[in-house]
């Protein structure tokens, strides 16, 4: 029972170990803002779950309703702020990738290595 | 009015970010901005003044109380991370922003400025809020600003650049956000000197030790403190250098703010030291950054790279100072705080001064500096002296207090190694300057010094960091106040 009671901690855990698995081991650009995306997602999922309460409802104030357990509030209203930092940092993601596209050709990370180290001779080459 | 400097000082740069989108003309938002800094400047220096004369102020944000409400919270360590970055700000801003080093046209300057000021507005943030998860927000929005910086810069290597730095600075805003969530479950606060209390009782909880773990590798990653930092040398070397100059002087300062906040005030001395042993992690990582970094930087052939290589090790010498965990050793860091802030912001700007005339800023471009732009390399010679820490410059006063706080606590060896890594950082200083003194550079007859719009915020730097070398009882004063503050454990 306890185990089934941590369980939602257990789901979070995979989540973020996929997400920084495709972080490092993904070689395409697009692929790894997906890999940060799952990770975002679960650091969300992390902080509503920490914000119920047995039984609880939704935190409006009910006139005359007397004994009604509500839940946490505060960490949905952080996360709202988080779910906008999270799609702010997957649009410039995107859009720095676009470039990266534009002057390179590619998108994946080996490819995008391989000619870096090769501008970077060409620089110490030229001297 | 005065009453509410502590709100001006973030809101200021903030709106002004939003203004120069309707401002537009290069020129007329470079003045701007630069005048925002300026006034930021200004708000950064009262405070100080009243915090000394007064102790540490409260603010709570839009008349909510704390610790339901976000407080902003100066005292003596704030006041002065403040100072120094917007000290640092107003005399990188005016700085021009030349074609040759961004990408963008002239049309477009006008967002790079705003990404500047939202930049200033996060890092600003990050050092005057006392609530947790407002650090979280500003690191984000001064992240964010920085990684489209980066982004700016004009070898398209600046592009990936830009997006290593971009997913190494979510990962660990990512992990400073589980810590926070984890902190909060515990205790049910978000705001710190509440958290130091409530967090008390709950010391010994496995949640509280991941809380602990998660906050400190996630400001870690932001601080670029060794092993976390390669995300560093090549967003600085190919950022434009008013950029590196800017983030290397201020975003891994505010880090380490925050990383000295979260172990003094929030978590306790006595936990993070006794408890998780966050000394016997940070002193081995502090000294192996040391030598890491300056031997890698005596390895470059780009002046750019260099210094980007040199901050790893100067970061070192912030982190060795709080993992020793002795006053002077800690008044010692936060002196180089404000010295390498001077020094490197100083030496970017000259590495750009470099690259407006010479186009590059590879070593084997600059034979023969010293005759073609005597200005600008005596700015990397006095600068790069700063690094080494010989006497009368700034590096030296605040390596005199890390070694006298390490022979203190009966550090040898450390004291021993932070000297022998002195002599490391003269083998690269001394490669430059040989470089910039030889007499087979191309047509040395021909003066080309850089226009005095990037000499004088270059040697305004320089020269402060000569001046604080030589009278430093400004500095240590303020330090010494902030070290033992954090120390006694007062929020």
């Amino acid at each position: 029972m306890a185990l089934l009671e941590l369980g939602q901690y257990g789901f979070v855990i995979v989540l973020l170990m996929i997400g920084l698995y495709v972080l490092i081991a993904r070689d395409n650009l697009v692929k790894k803002m997906m890999g940060l995306g799952i990770f975002q997602a679960a650091i969300i999922l992390l902080y509503i779950s920490m914000a119920k309460v047995r039984g609880g409802t939704a935190p409006i104030l009910i006139e005359g309703g007397g004994d009604v357990v509500y839940s946490n509030p505060l960490p949905h209203v952080l996360m709202l702020t988080a779910i906008v930092v999270a799609v702010a940092t997957t649009g410039l993601g995107l859009a720095i990738i676009v470039r990266i596209f534009e002057s390179y050709g590619t998108i994946e990370e080996s490819e995008l290595r391989e000619l870096d180290r090769s501008s970077d001779k060409a620089d110490r080459g030229a001297r | 009015m005065s009453e509410h400097l502590p709100a001006l000082q973030v809101v200021l740069p903030l709106v002004s970010a939003a203004l120069c989108l309707v401002l537009r003309r290069a020129f007329v938002v470079r003045v701007f901005a630069t005048a925002v800094a300026w006034a930021c400047f200004a708000i950064a220096l009262a405070l100080l003044a009243r915090v000394e004369a007064g102790g540490p102020i409260s603010y709570a944000l839009g008349g909510w109380a704390p610790p339901l409400g976000i407080e902003y919270r100066v005292d003596s360590l704030n006041a002065y991370v403040l100072v120094i970055v917007t000290a640092i700000a107003a005399a990188v801003f005016p700085f021009p922003l030349r074609g040759r080093e961004v990408r963008i046209p002239r049309s477009r300057h006008f967002l790079f400025y705003a990404s500047l000021l939202l930049a200033l507005t996060g890092l600003l943030g990050i050092a005057i809020t006392g609530d947790l998860f407002n650090v979280f927000v500003f690191l984000e929005i001064s992240s964010l600003a920085a990684y489209t910086l980066v982004s700016l810069g004009r070898d398209r290597r600046a592009l990936s650049a830009a997006f290593s730095y971009l997913v190494m600075g979510s990962l660990g805003a990512g992990f400073i956000l589980i810590g926070i969530g984890l902190a909060y479950q515990m205790t049910g606060t978000l705001n710190m000197a509440d958290l130091a209390v409530r967090l008390d009782p709950v010391r010994d909880t496995r949640t509280v030790w991941m809380a602990f773990a998660f906050l400190i590798v996630g400001t870690g990653i932001k601080l670029a403190v060794f092993p976390l930092h390669q995300w560093l040398p090549n967003a600085y070397t190919y950022a434009p250098s008013l950029v590196a100059g800017f983030l290397s002087a201020t975003a891994t300062k505010v880090a380490f703010y925050f990383l000295a906040r979260l172990v003094f005030t929030v978590f306790g001395v006595a936990f993070a030291f006794e408890s998780m042993g966050l000394g016997a992690v940070l002193l081995p990582a502090s000294v192996a950054a040391l030598f890491v970094g300056s031997i890698a930087a005596a390895y470059q052939t780009d002046l750019k790279r260099l210094l980007a290589y040199s901050s790893i090790a100067q970061i070192g010498y912030m982190t060795l100072g709080l993992a020793l965990l002795e006053e002077r050793a800690l008044t010692g860091s936060l002196l180089h705080l404000f010295n390498h802030a001077l020094i490197k912001g100083g030496l970017f700007l000259a590495a750009g001064c470099v690259v407006f005339r010479l186009r590059s800023s590879a070593l084997a471009d600059m034979r023969g500096l010293a005759r073609r732009m005597p200005l600008t390399a005596m700015a990397i010679v006095v600068g790069g002296l700063g690094l080494v820490g010989v006497p009368g410059t700034a590096g030296f006063v605040s390596k005199w207090y890390l070694v006298g706080g390490a022979l203190e606590g009966g550090h040898l060896l450390v004291a021993f190694l932070l000297l022998a890594s002195s002599l490391v950082a003269a083998i690269y200083v001394w490669k430059v300057v040989e470089v910039m003194i030889a007499r087979d550079g191309p047509e040395p007859e021909v003066r080309c010094e850089a226009p005095a719009s990037m000499w004088v915020p270059t040697w305004a730097l320089i020269g402060a960091s000569l001046y604080f070398g030589l009278q430093p009882q400004w500095s240590i004063g303020i330090a010494s106040q902030a070290a033992r503050s954090l120390l006694a454990g007062a929020p």
